[in-house]
């Protein structure tokens, strides 16, 4: 049933500049960052992805562009997922919120936001969740080292 | 007094929407924020307008220290994400690890894995449903529910050497068999929880002040449900049967009997009746994987994956080599990526592993469950009452460790 589908959405979002594959079980698509929000969208409307997992990046420094953003999604009707990418660059590292179509995305853009320093277009509220206010730094960047200590926050009279 | 604390967060609002509400804080050092969540509440009198919830208390780097420790390594660290029900963790981040090598477990260590995450889920579940009834003040309830617990902690303890964090789960395998007599042991353990759970269904289910407080509160829609990306017992709660143990059968679920409890309105009371009624369907799936148990093996026989027997290692140079070889270099896992979920006890726990072909993970990304709650959590708290955050708190479960990481 769910490989059924998936060769569906596989032959329906084929397009110009898209790779789509088969992934261990799961979709894989890889678009470009402005097409995200596209390939989401009717993967929500036309293919029943309603449930949004997470959002997360991938550091390459070696490569151009540098980051990978990845959106993983799952259907509660056919029991399907899958796995959206894209890359974006260190100078510009900015892709759509994906908040008007799901609710969890709002956390979950937070976390990556903090931990990777990618932005999202249109969610306006980016403050750190697990780290804090005045944090300096991506810690999930291969650039950051582990042992690095921070500044202390001052102690406010 | 004119001292200004440091705050390590900024709260969404500062200001009210009318004169008369009053913004006030709530946690982390609260004992019912279980110390590690932070609400920052709008109130109009008694009544909560508006939360902004924190967390992040408990951030440990686990998903940078991932990074820097071999895939076998990070066994210990996955313990101590919820670690309630550590096995569940160390089974799930086991199979995404099988996945990316094209592992294949043995039937046994199927089965024992299916026994022990059921028998985790129970363990999770009373902690959860006890530390609730005692933010009420049902002490009793909590006295027998955490007995219970503290029987089966023990239990495990006789299989794997700890408590809690087990670290028991190996990748393509387990770290060692059952010893003797511990199915007899289960069986009694099963029996004595039914008695005791029993008599809680007795104390709390038609309990006045129970039902007051829970029935109605904290009430959360099947859409929002969704929307918010809820999984696991408050999905349920709900009233949509969605359970990745039925949906995509993992481990030996497959070949199981059991039925997928639901609830009727998502409130409280159906978040508390849901996980009791999921305890007996473990119960029940721990007695059929006791009958079908099968011999043999419990790790495959791969020295690229597995550490060598401990005998092998004292009297043969290629097992000691491959040894060595193994805790310092770490198994060379072949590179790509996957995303591996498990239905945790508290819903979708997801691993996402990135490997390059090193011993050393890429990227280990978790997609916790109580993470994603966290994020719902104001749906579930807004419009009620002040004492109601309490018991909705109680009743989603959010676990620190895997919430913060």
């Amino acid at each position: 049933m769910a490989a059924e589908t998936l060769e569906q959405v596989a032959g329906a979002l084929a397009a110009e500049g898209r790779e789509i594959a088969l992934s261990h079980g799961m979709l894989a698509i890889v678009t470009a960052p402005a097409d995200v929000g596209v390939v989401v969208r009717r993967l929500q409307s036309d293919f029943a992805f309603d449930l949004f997992l997470d959002v997360t990046a991938v550091d390459w420094p070696a490569q151009e562009p540098r980051f990978e953003v990845v959106w993983h999604f799952y259907s509660t009707r056919h029991f399907s997922r899958v796995r959206v990418k894209t890359r974006v660059p260190e100078s510009d590292p900015v892709v759509d919120t994906l908040i008007p179509l799901y609710g969890s995305a709002a956390v979950m853009e937070r976390e990556c936001h903090e931990m990777y320093g990618i932005r999202f277009r249109g969610n306006a509220d980016l403050r750190p969740m697990l780290l804090y206010e005045g944090f300096v730094g991506h810690p999930l960047r291969k650039d950051y080292v582990k042992e690095h200590e921070q500044p202390l926050v001052p102690y406010l009279k | 007094m004119d001292l200004k604390l440091p705050n390590p967060i900024r709260p969404a609002f500062t200001a009210t929407g009318r004169d008369d509400h009053v913004i006030v804080n709530i946690g982390p050092s609260h004992p019912a924020t279980h110390g590690t969540v932070q609400i920052i509440a709008e109130l109009d009198g008694e009544k909560v307008i508006r939360t902004d919830v924190h967390c992040g208390f408990l951030h440990r780097g686990f998903e940078k220290e991932c990074e820097a420790h071999t895939w076998h390594n990070l066994i210990p660290f996955v313990d101590r994400l919820n670690y309630c029900s550590a096995l569940i963790n160390n089974f799930a981040y086991c199979a995404a690890v099988e996945e990316l090598a094209g592992i294949e477990i043995t039937p046994r260590c199927r089965h024992l894995r299916t026994l022990l995450s059921e028998y985790s889920r129970i363990a999770d579940h009373l902690t959860c449903v006890a530390a609730a009834l005692m933010e009420l003040g049902a002490m009793t309830a909590f006295l027998y529910l955490v007995m219970i617990r503290d029987y089966i902690y023990e239990h495990i303890a006789n299989l794997t050497g700890a408590r809690v964090t087990y670290t028991y789960g190996r990748i393509g395998g387990l770290a060692r068999d059952l010893p003797d007599g511990w199915l007899t042991r289960l069986s009694e353990i099963l029996d004595q929880f039914e008695t005791f759970v029993g008599r809680v269904h007795g104390l709390v289910d038609r309990n006045r002040i129970f039902i007051d407080r829970m029935r109605d509160v904290g009430v959360i829609t099947p859409a929002d449900a969704i929307s918010w990306g809820c999984t696991g017992p408050i999905l349920r709660s709900t009233g949509l049967a969605r359970d990745l143990r039925k949906d995509t059968p993992y481990l030996a679920y497959a070949d199981l009997d059991f039925e997928v409890p639901v609830g009727i309105k998502g409130d409280n009371y159906d978040r508390y009746y849901v996980r009791m009624r999921e305890m007996d369907e473990s119960v029940h799936m721990i007695r059929q994987l006791v009958e079908t148990l099968p011999d043999g093996p419990v790790s495959i026989v791969d020295h690229r994956y597995v550490l060598p027997e401990k005998d092998l290692v004292y009297t043969e140079i290629e097992s000691l080599i491959s040894h060595f070889k193994f805790v310092i270099d770490g198994p060379r896992i072949p590179a790509g990526e996957v995303y591996t979920a498990h239905e945790a006890a508290n819903g979708e726990l997801g691993f996402y592993l990135v490997s390059t072909g090193q011993g050393v993970p890429w990227k280990v990304h978790v997609r916790s469950p109580s993470y994603v709650h966290l994020g719902a959590t104001h749906r579930m708290l807004d419009g009620y009452q002040l004492a109601d955050i309490v018991p909705t708190f109680g009743s989603v479960n959010m676990i620190g460790g895997e919430c913060d990481r």
